[in-house]
């Protein structure tokens, strides 16, 4: 059976990446004693397909997985077992069985929510202003790993929102398909923040 | 004092700057995490190298489980940031935290640290600086946590003698809870008179209570104790019956160096390899069932979900039962996709079925230790294989479809010439020709050939390490020889690192203050490439005045003191001093399962041996006097 998992990624999690996470479902699986079917081939590998990589040091409301059993269980059942066999930082949102033949998560996602909490204050008209004018541009051409691209058409929401301090801190859903993904720290350069004073949070995937 | 959050909030800012931060954050399920203010004593246990390196360290673990077990007291662990780390929580001031709670580890009551090698040493004191914890014993207050050290270099704690409170000498098992108790009963004394009890302990060494005498050629005149509670001779400590193994392991969030469970199924080798360690000073075997090994492992991968399970001990073809635990295994866990690793196989036929039944990936090689390859320095260090053996057993290796095999050899084992060396080149061409009339070109051999390091507490504890000149030209020789197939892979020891390792090992309480001075100057991770300072060492020598040869060339007068003269695994002096003037004869002594050799371990724990009777010990029964049986002695040939 095809199983949809979606799981918060928090705490110490933060800053396990892609690949480590693949491994720490396995194991998890195995625990839970869930029949985790695996590729056929020399070095089978487990069944276990991410919808989108989380960046390094984000945390998540909201990653979402396929996973495929060898038994039909009841998505009920998969959760207690799950439950009791994560590292604490995981929790699961939701499991529930999704039609085998579907296409891959991957291809369907389209995009993704994030909360950004700023660690050194902006007062919230002056972030206002530059959104403002980020979203008004045409383009915004920027480099990343040596290559030009236009961050600005990643962009599809971002919003300030006002603390009563006169701070504020954003919420922005950016495009999250293959080859087109807005990053929430380049957007965050764009606005002259420095990114490693910002917390982000993944808070949804946007799928088809 | 940081407090945890501020500390987290540091930690928020460097993390990604770094790499690999999931070695700093914990969270790792199995990670046990009490309620700080419950608990009246809390240790730090620190394996002082990097996370990829200690989280998997079975010994640790079965301290964090001793402790963590007890409703009176917390364990967490630390390890050593790398280099990227340590500068910035240096530049940041963040000071060395436990990872389960964040707490420094200044906060704790007692640092333990575990070395099971000697180039942990400069990490060990690296440790205590980022901790903010004096380096020094004779420096710390009462405001600061006891700091002890266990571990098989303490059968020679003297080096470290200056920075450590105490040393715990053998098994930890049970000193642990006897070292807590200690804790809580002295909690309102004085540091120096909570000391004095903790000499009591038998297997505890509080290095204060001891003062060393020195002849005029810098050997040791005499090791005095000079209050009455410090024992003239501290013995190890062992436990009579090997506890339940640790099975709720640590399951790392990351990729790390040994990422599996394991299942100790024996403690202590009867092997008697007079260039050993472990073999010698972790005496005398004993053995858990094949049924508390299979039930261990089934709980241990059903509390990790691992896919590799290793089976540790010495020497696995010496377990009583090796061929029932292998089907045992293999039957509880077939079809679960899990990897089963079993070191130190003999090399015999019988290791290869035994290997076949755990249905080992063939790819992943197979491994042997001949550790020699001519008939006299086969003799010498005590581990008789002929070559027709090792001929037979590789060749049926390869014949059975392992394309790789792994060679284990030695250099610089005592009165070594060029031409035991050249016999090493020569086995090993010999090897993968025979391979290849079997099982072709596509057979690959690895040779990997280290340098003998002389260890206290062994027969060889007398004899001189071989100088760099020979080293290098012994590797030379081997490059020379073994280069010219491509397939062949040789890799060696940089002489560097033996010395480094040679000078720690037998080294005596002035090499202290070279230590200090190196790490001072910048020494750290020694076993590493990044971390190899090796001019600061010879700098270090000199500036406190001690010439490294005198600790490394030098051969030992047969009635020198040595600086670990009051310390012993219970082996006798007399009884490694035999084994060794045999091994200059080139005589050998077979399995001691077979034959009692008499070397102290059963008179002098006599009494845990009464206690604990039956199969677990491996001693053979001795009914004549041990003095007789050491007159029959076995000849090679005869």
């Amino acid at each position: 059976m095809r199983v949809r998992i979606t799981f918060a990624k928090q705490g110490a999690l933060r800053y396990v990446g892609h690949l480590d996470l693949h491994r720490l479902w396995e194991r998890a699986m195995r625990r839970a004693n869930l029949p985790l079917a695996y590729s056929q081939g020399f070095h089978p590998q487990p069944k276990i397909s991410l919808a989108a990589a989380l960046p390094l040091g984000f945390s998540s409301r909201a990653e979402v997985m396929d996973v495929r059993l060898n038994e039909d269980i009841q998505p009920g059942e998969i959760s207690a077992r799950l439950k009791d066999n994560l590292p604490p930082d995981i929790q699961i949102v939701e499991v529930k069985a999704v039609e085998e033949n579907l296409p891959a998560l991957q291809t369907q996602t389209l995009s993704a929510s994030y909360d950004v909490h700023l660690t050194e204050p902006v007062p919230g008209s002056e972030l206002k202003r530059g959104v403002e004018a980020l979203m008004n541009s045409e383009a915004l051409i920027r480099e990343r790993r040596s290559k030009t691209y236009d961050l600005r058409p990643l962009i599809e929401m971002i919003s300030v929102i006002a603390q009563a301090d006169g701070t504020a801190w954003l919420k922005m859903t950016l495009a999250a398909r293959e080859g087109a993904t807005g990053r929430p720290e380049e957007v965050l350069s764009a606005l002259g923040i420095e990114p490693e004073t910002a917390r982000v949070e993944r808070t949804r995937l946007i799928f088809k | 004092m940081f407090t945890v959050e501020q500390i987290e909030a540091k930690l928020e800012q460097i993390l990604l700057k770094v790499e690999r931060p999931g070695r700093y954050v914990g969270g790792e399920l199995n990670s046990i995490r009490k309620d700080w203010d419950a608990a009246k004593t809390r240790v730090a246990l620190v394996f002082p190298d990097i996370y990829d390196i200690g989280v998997s360290n079975v010994g640790l673990k079965i301290l964090y489980d001793q402790i963590n077990q007890r409703e009176d007291a917390l364990a967490e662990r630390a390890y050593a940031p790398w280099l990227d780390m340590e500068a910035l929580m240096r530049e940041h001031g963040i000071p060395l935290y436990a990872l389960e709670s964040k707490r420094p580890l200044s906060g704790f009551d007692l640092i333990g640290f575990t070395l099971p090698y000697e180039t942990l040493y400069t990490n060990a004191i690296n440790v205590l600086d980022l901790a903010g914890i004096p380096l020094r014993s004779s420096d710390r207050d009462d405001s600061h946590p006891i700091v002890i050290a266990g571990g098989h270099s303490a059968v020679n704690p003297e080096p470290m003698h200056a920075f450590m409170d105490a040393f715990i000498v053998g098994e930890g098992e049970e000193v642990i809870h006897e070292i807590v108790n200690w804790l809580q009963e002295t909690q309102n004394a004085k540091r120096a008179d909570r000391l004095r009890e903790l000499a009591k302990i038998p297997g505890v060494y509080v290095p204060r209570f001891y003062e060393t005498a020195y002849m005029d050629d810098g050997t040791i005149k005499a090791v005095e104790p000079l209050i009455p509670e410090a024992p003239k001779t501290i013995r190890k400590r062992i436990v009579g019956k090997l506890p339940p193994p640790p099975v709720k392991f640590i399951v790392p969030n990351i990729d790390v160096v040994h990422n599996r469970v394991s299942v100790e199924i024996m403690r202590g080798c009867t092997r008697g390899c007079r260039f050993c360690h472990a073999g010698m000073i972790t005496r005398p075997v004993r053995e858990r069932s094949v049924q508390e090994v299979v039930e261990a492992a089934e709980a241990a991968v059903r509390a990790t979900g691992f896919e590799e399970l290793a089976l540790l001990s010495l020497s696995s073809s010496d377990y009583t039962h090796i061929k029932d635990l292998v089907d045992a295994i293999g039957e509880r866990f077939e079809g679960r996709k899990l990897t089963v690793s079993l070191p130190s196989l003999r090399i015999e036929s019988v290791s290869i079925e035994l290997m076949e039944k755990l249905k080992q990936h063939r790819s992943g090689g197979f491994t042997l230790a001949p550790e020699a390859a001519s008939e006299r320095m086969r003799r010498i260090i005590n581990k008789y294989i002929p070559d027709e053996d090792i001929i037979n057993t590789t060749r049926e290796i390869y014949a059975r479809g392992w394309t790789t095999i792994k060679l284990y050899f030695m250099i610089g084992h005592p009165s070594e010439t060029l031409e035991d060396v050249q016999a090493i080149a020569d086995l090993s061409k010999r090897v993968i020709a025979e391979g290849r009339k079997v099982a072709g070109w596509k057979v690959k051999l690895n040779v990997g050939v280290s340098t003998f390091v002389p260890k206290p507490q062994t027969p060889f504890q007398w004899v001189s390490c071989d100088t760099r000149e020979n080293i290098l030209e012994k590797q030379a020789l081997l490059k020379r020889e073994l280069f010219k197939d491509r397939n062949i892979k040789l890799s060696w020891t940089k002489p560097d690192d033996t010395l480094v390792e040679a000078w720690l090992s037998r080294g005596d309480r002035r090499m202290a203050e070279v230590i200090h001075t190196a790490w001072k100057n910048g020494a750290k991770f020694d076993a590493w490439e990044e971390g190899r300072k090796f001019e600061t060492w010879i700098a270090a020598f000199k500036e406190h005045g001690l010439d490294p040869a005198f600790y490394t060339h030098r051969q030992r007068r047969t009635d020198e003191i040595f600086p670990w003269e009051h310390i012993t695994a219970a082996v006798r002096k007399n009884y490694l001093f035999q084994d060794f003037r045999m091994s200059l004869e080139g005589q050998i002594r077979v399995d001691c399962r077979l034959n009692c050799y008499a070397c102290g371990i059963l008179p002098t724990f006599a009494n845990l041996r009464r206690e604990n009777p039956g199969e677990g010990w491996k001693c053979p029964d001795v009914k004549s006097p041990t003095r007789k049986m050491e007159m029959e002695l076995p000849l090679v040939g005869d």
